[in-house]
């Protein structure tokens, strides 16, 4: 070979066209979200989060009839498992048993077991709403702030900071506390629901709004955008055909990582007494009255541990959802 | 860096403003739905045993009738200028800070505030540091030694903190190492600073380690995190070659850099938390802010209630104002700009 030649032998040693197909493809026709979903295929801790969420919302929906099976109803009194003396439960361990699983609570005697089944639904179910409320507006305000930028981008800006230097508990609780009993065609805990999911809801868009408010920026620089502008859409057709599609996967991994969030803050509200009303049972209720009975730990042991699984799942599964999403984290 | 600084300021302070408004005019309205009337309000004052006249000419007097601007300004101006009460008993003044008169103690608000604050400020400050400490120094050690038995171990441990309620790991801690093992005292106990300093930390024990744990496991996250972005930066590897140390690579280089965001964070959490820790006073049966809140929400004692979402509000704007005049020092991007 000729000194010439040379350069041309160093791409020589590269594989010839034909093995390359096998590699190509590969590369060609992987969306995001399906590199996303093989990544949290693999991801076996985020899986069991995920696995763990599933359960527990068939839980929450299937609560009537898995309360049935086991024949105690979560608002019954039990006396016949109560002290008349003590007032406390009879038995080892808070009156566990074959009976009931978790035992009863002390005074009145209600099953724990049915208690915690029974309030998994309000948790879920406030958990999610809240977020849909905050994803909504979170979405609208930060996709506005980003792709308007300017004095729109600072308006919305400064109202972001105001909502984080608000004592937001003190505030929710306050509101909470002045609400009337009845109004919007609702009353007494469908009013407290609907008031608590708008509550929650309501004060906790503005960490999504920031997420989604510095992608849009970074988006509306793209090339896509550039190039529906010059074929002459309009800003709506760019917001809502162009940049909101690619928000999705941001949004979602958020979502997913608000939820445990907003369930915490319904769980504190109830702790608080300015939650959902008794007798009707909510994790964060139960919790509240085991303050008076230090001496029973299965009370405060078992509302507690639910709440702890429920957002340690979520959190789990967004943790994961999100790294599979993130191209840096791989 | 001056026009920075007065940006700042003014920023705060229109802060305080909006926060005011909103909050006057969020307590104004939906007690109003409820369906409270200027003499319901006034009855308060007054008593149920006072005849429908004392209590118009009551509402009257306190301006309940008024339009809410007014009486917003009325609000603002005592604040700044102190308040004339008019029962119609008698003129009651009430000094510069005025937020107002309890419905139920017929006493000035301000000056509960101020009795409440030394019991939240030392819960937060104690906290404060060990949280700072803690999870800032587990996040960067983790964030060095990625994937060991120790960075699993720790954000395994971190991120079941954030999963867990303090009102349920407080109870918890008040069960085993109050009732049961003895340790600590029971919930509920408090000693001033200037009493007994030893018996003041003995008694905050407890609360100052379930909340800076809920707090480190936030921190040493979000430490991690960043540590793990600014140690790839070129700057790193720059640092690295011209020979420095490794501890001044990490601690002067990596760690100033990721810091900058957890200061934002501090100074807004621990703002939040000196304005009233509710839960963890709730859970303790602390005397402070955070209890005297739900006090007044379960009163239905509005210029309490205001009074307090007020002066809780204040601390997270006035530690933001802190933490963005720090950033000027710490961070040269911002002086620059």
């Amino acid at each position: 070979m000729t000194a010439p030649l040379d350069v041309s032998g160093a791409s020589a040693q590269v594989p010839p066209e034909p093995t390359l197909s096998g590699a190509d493809r590969a590369v060609q026709g992987r969306s995001l979200t399906r590199i996303a979903w093989m990544r949290l295929r693999r991801d076996k801790i985020a899986l069991a989060g995920g696995i763990t969420v599933l359960l527990l919302i068939l839980m929450a929906i299937f609560a009537t009839p898995i309360i049935n099976l086991f024949g105690q109803d979560p608002l019954e009194f039990n006396q016949d498992a109560i002290d008349p003396n003590t007032l406390l439960p009879l038995g080892a361990y808070g009156g566990m048993g074959a009976e009931h699983l978790l035992g009863v609570e002390p005074v009145n005697g209600r099953d724990i077991f049915s208690r915690i089944v029974a309030g998994a639904g309000i948790s879920l179910l406030i958990g999610f709403l809240a977020t849909i409320v905050s994803v909504l507006i979170g979405t609208v305000m930060g996709v506005v702030a980003g792709y308007f930028g300017g004095w729109v981008d600072q308006i919305i800006g400064r109202i972001m900071d105001v909502f984080l230097a608000f004592p937001l508990l003190v505030f929710a609780i306050a509101l909470v506390g002045v609400m009337p009993n009845e109004g919007f065609g609702l009353e007494g805990n469908g009013l407290r629901i609907a008031m608590l999911i708008f509550i929650i809801g309501f004060f906790s868009w503005p960490s999504i709004g920031r997420i989604v408010r510095g992608q849009t920026l970074s988006l509306r620089e793209r090339e896509f955008v550039d190039a529906a502008r010059s074929l002459g859409a309009r800003n709506g057709y760019i917001l809502f055909r162009e940049i909101l599609p690619n928000l999705m996967a941001p949004i979602l991994v958020y979502a997913t990582l608000l939820i445990p969030a907003n369930i915490l803050f319904e769980a504190a509200l109830s702790f608080l007494g300015v939650g959902i009303n008794p007798p009707t049972p909510t994790w964060g209720g139960m919790l509240s009255e085991a303050v008076r009975f230090y001496t029973l730990p299965h009370f405060v042991i078992f509302p507690g541990l639910a709440i702890f699984i429920t957002v340690l799942a979520f959190n789990l599964f967004g943790d994961g959802l999100r790294d599979a999403f993130d191209p840096r984290a791989h | 860096m001056l026009t920075y600084i007065i940006r700042r300021f003014i920023g705060a302070i229109a802060m305080l403003i909006v926060i005011s408004m909103v909050t006057f005019g969020i307590f104004f309205v939906v007690p109003q739905w409820a369906g409270s009337t200027p003499e319901s309000l006034a009855s308060r004052y007054v008593g149920r045993a006072a005849t429908e006249e004392t209590v118009a000419l009551v509402a009257e007097r306190l301006g309940f009738n008024d339009p809410v601007i007014v009486q917003y300004g009325r609000f603002l101006k005592g604040i700044f200028l102190g308040a004339e009460y008019d029962y119609g008993a008698g003129v009651e003044h009430c000094p510069a800070p005025c937020l107002g008169y309890s419905f139920i103690s017929g006493q000035p608000v301000w000056p509960d505030l101020i009795d409440r604050m030394p019991v939240t400020f030392s819960l937060a400050i104690g906290a404060a540091i060990l949280w700072v400490v803690a999870g800032v120094s587990v996040g960067v050690i983790s964030a060095l030694r990625r994937g060991s038995f120790f960075d699993r171990l720790s954000m395994g441990t971190a991120l079941a903190g954030v999963s867990l309620p303090i009102f349920f790991t407080g109870m918890v801690s008040l069960v085993v190492f109050s009732y049961g093992l003895g340790w600590t005292p029971p919930g509920g106990s408090w000693t001033d600073f200037t009493e007994n300093p030893a018996q003041w930390a003995y008694n905050l024990l407890l609360p100052w380690i379930t909340l800076a744990f809920l707090f480190a496991a936030t921190y040493a996250r979000l430490t991690r995190a960043g540590m793990l972005d600014t140690m790839g930066e070129d700057y790193i590897r720059t640092a690295r070659a011209k020979g420095l140390r490794e501890r001044d690579v990490v601690v002067k280089h990596g760690l100033r850099a990721a810091l900058t965001p957890i200061l934002t964070l501090f100074g807004i959490d621990f703002g939040l938390l000196i304005g009233g820790a509710i839960l963890t006073e709730t859970t303790y049966t602390l005397p402070g802010l955070g209890q005297f809140a739900i006090l007044a929400i379960r009163n239905q004692d509005l210029p309490q209630v205001m009074g307090v979402v007020l002066f809780a509000a204040s601390f997270v704007v006035v530690a933001s104002l802190i933490v963005d005049l720090l950033y000027a020092w710490v961070d040269p991007r911002v002086r620059l700009s």
